[in-house]
């Protein structure tokens, strides 16, 4: 009894250390990166995103604020606006034409504007930052 | 007084919203011999079906692998058909009373438009809230609004010999561009880029009136206002190469498309529990007896915000309805598959 609740507490423990270096148990590809976004206010927060989920996703799941996605990532409301940090634009690329279409109801636009719901996560975006707008809707 | 009750639109229930949710209790109810009233902000049926995502495939109703949002509603509406609602497009529900007891509900509903319903139940079908124009985020713009700000245009006349100012790249821009030129002393149409999301010929009639003079197109966006006593005198354009510059302006109409907002049914005294109103999992009726919540808007243990769940949720809902409305009735639970009742109501047999 005593032995099986050591090799459950040591298997946690792997887990959480796989976690934490973004790696599958067992070794592997990451699986996830960290992500931090930056409220208007100036605070930073920085979470994990599953590599294959949208930055969008990822702010909904770790209760990101000043994040409304209101249409649940169809690309159809401009509630997820967000500034990407001018050393990330490169790697997250350009809006699409839909998205750009879209942003058309966000405000305060600006070059390096995007619907996070239409950012992939990837494994080269480990540290993407990015900043919230104070007002969305 | 009589004049104030005849004017009123008697009926058994009130639906507010016509999403999904609203649309499929038409049906429930229906089945029960309740007659329904359905009311939305929106031009047409649908809500987030339509407004958000017409075009976009839907993969988890039951028995439709997949389908949009738009053939969704047309499919809804083609189903309640037979129950022969009334719609009420365009309309938002402000103030809802109670006028009767636990036992014998009664309400008493009044619109922005002034209408006046008398219901015996009402279902609150409203999903996110109701879809409201997006107020940029302009200091003291509120304070203009309804005056000399609008996010839709209710009288032509109150845009004669104005300067006016119209932001946006959509549709609704792009109208209210070519239909207030000819009224407005002046017009200026300010955009973020000279791309526009709209209707190919409204574009080119656009870009004619600019090329002419006839109107004004800027690219940029409006950063600040002034004025006196909710009237405006001037609106500062701040340009996409960062020059400012104030433009003479009495009219501002800012198109940012829509936003859900919880609205006046925050106001309603009923419980709610961040924007979201709570039910029981038996009936799906709020804190106030009489009143139901089904779909997006209600909260409840282990509540997921699918469609298919605002079905279950009319149905069962409807039950409960049917004992206030016909309290010496028996509800006898009827297949529509097989009960000549049932099918006749929905005009098969």
């Amino acid at each position: 009894m005593h032995e099986e609740e050591t090799g459950v507490m040591a298997k946690m423990s792997f887990e959480d250390a796989a976690t934490r270096y973004g790696a599958e148990p067992g070794g592997g590809a990451p699986t996830k990166v960290n992500i931090t976004f930056i409220d208007s206010q100036g605070q930073a927060r920085t979470v994990e995103g599953e590599i294959g989920s949208t930055v969008m996703e990822t702010a909904r799941r770790n209760d990101i604020p000043e994040i409304a996605a209101e249409c649940g990532g169809a690309c159809a409301c401009a509630t997820c606006h967000v500034y990407v940090d001018d050393n990330w634009t490169e790697k997250t690329g350009k809006p699409s034409q839909m998205e750009e279409d879209m942003l058309d109801f966000a405000f305060d636009v600006k070059p390096n504007s995007r619907l996070c719901c239409q950012i992939t996560v990837r494994p080269e975006l480990e540290g993407l930052v990015v900043t919230t707008p104070a007002q969305q809707g | 007084m009589n004049q104030l009750k005849e004017a009123a639109i008697e009926t058994d229930v009130v639906i507010v919203g016509a999403g999904p949710a609203g649309l499929f209790s038409v049906f429930e109810l229906g089945l029960l011999d309740i007659k329904a009233h359905v009311i939305d902000i929106l031009p047409r049926a649908g809500g987030q079906c339509s407004e958000l995502y017409p075009e976009k495939p839907i993969y988890d109703i039951p028995g439709l692998p997949v389908c949009t949002g738009q053939e969704l509603t047309h499919n809804l509406l083609k189903q309640i058909e037979p129950f022969r609602a009334t719609f009420h497009f365009n309309e938002m529900v402000e103030t809802l009373v109670s006028l009767g007891t636990a036992e014998k509900p009664a309400f008493r509903l009044s619109t922005d438009t002034g209408k006046i319903f008398h219901a015996k139940v009402v279902f609150i079908a409203a999903g996110g809230g109701s879809f409201q124009p997006k107020k940029p985020p302009i200091p003291k713009i509120e304070s203009y609004e309804g005056k000399s700000v609008f996010y839709a245009v209710r009288r032509m006349e109150d845009f004669r010999d104005k300067n006016v100012v119209i932001v946006g790249g959509g549709d609704s821009a792009l109208d209210w561009t070519l239909n207030l030129q000819p009224v407005a002393k002046s017009l200026t149409l300010v955009h973020r880029r000279d791309q526009f999301r709209a209707a190919p010929h409204s574009v080119s009639a656009m870009q004619e009136l600019a090329a002419a003079g006839k109107i004004a197109f800027r690219l940029g966006q409006i950063t600040a206002v002034e004025g006196e006593d909710g009237e405006l005198m001037s609106a500062m354009l701040k340009g996409n190469d960062g020059v400012e510059e104030k433009l003479a302006c009495e009219r501002l109409m800012p198109f940012f498309g829509l936003t859900m907002k919880l609205g006046p049914v925050a106001d309603w005294g009923l419980q709610l529990n961040e924007n979201l109103i709570p039910v029981d999992t038996e009936k799906f009726e709020t804190s106030h007896p009489g009143i139901f919540a089904v779909g997006d808007i209600n909260a409840y243990p282990g509540k997921l915000k699918l469609i298919l769940s605002g079905f279950h949720e009319a149905a069962l809902a409807s039950q409960k309805a049917h004992r206030y409305i016909y309290p010496d009735k028996k509800l006898l639970f009827q297949y529509t598959t097989s009960s000549t009742n049932l099918q006749k109501k929905l005009g098969v047999s």
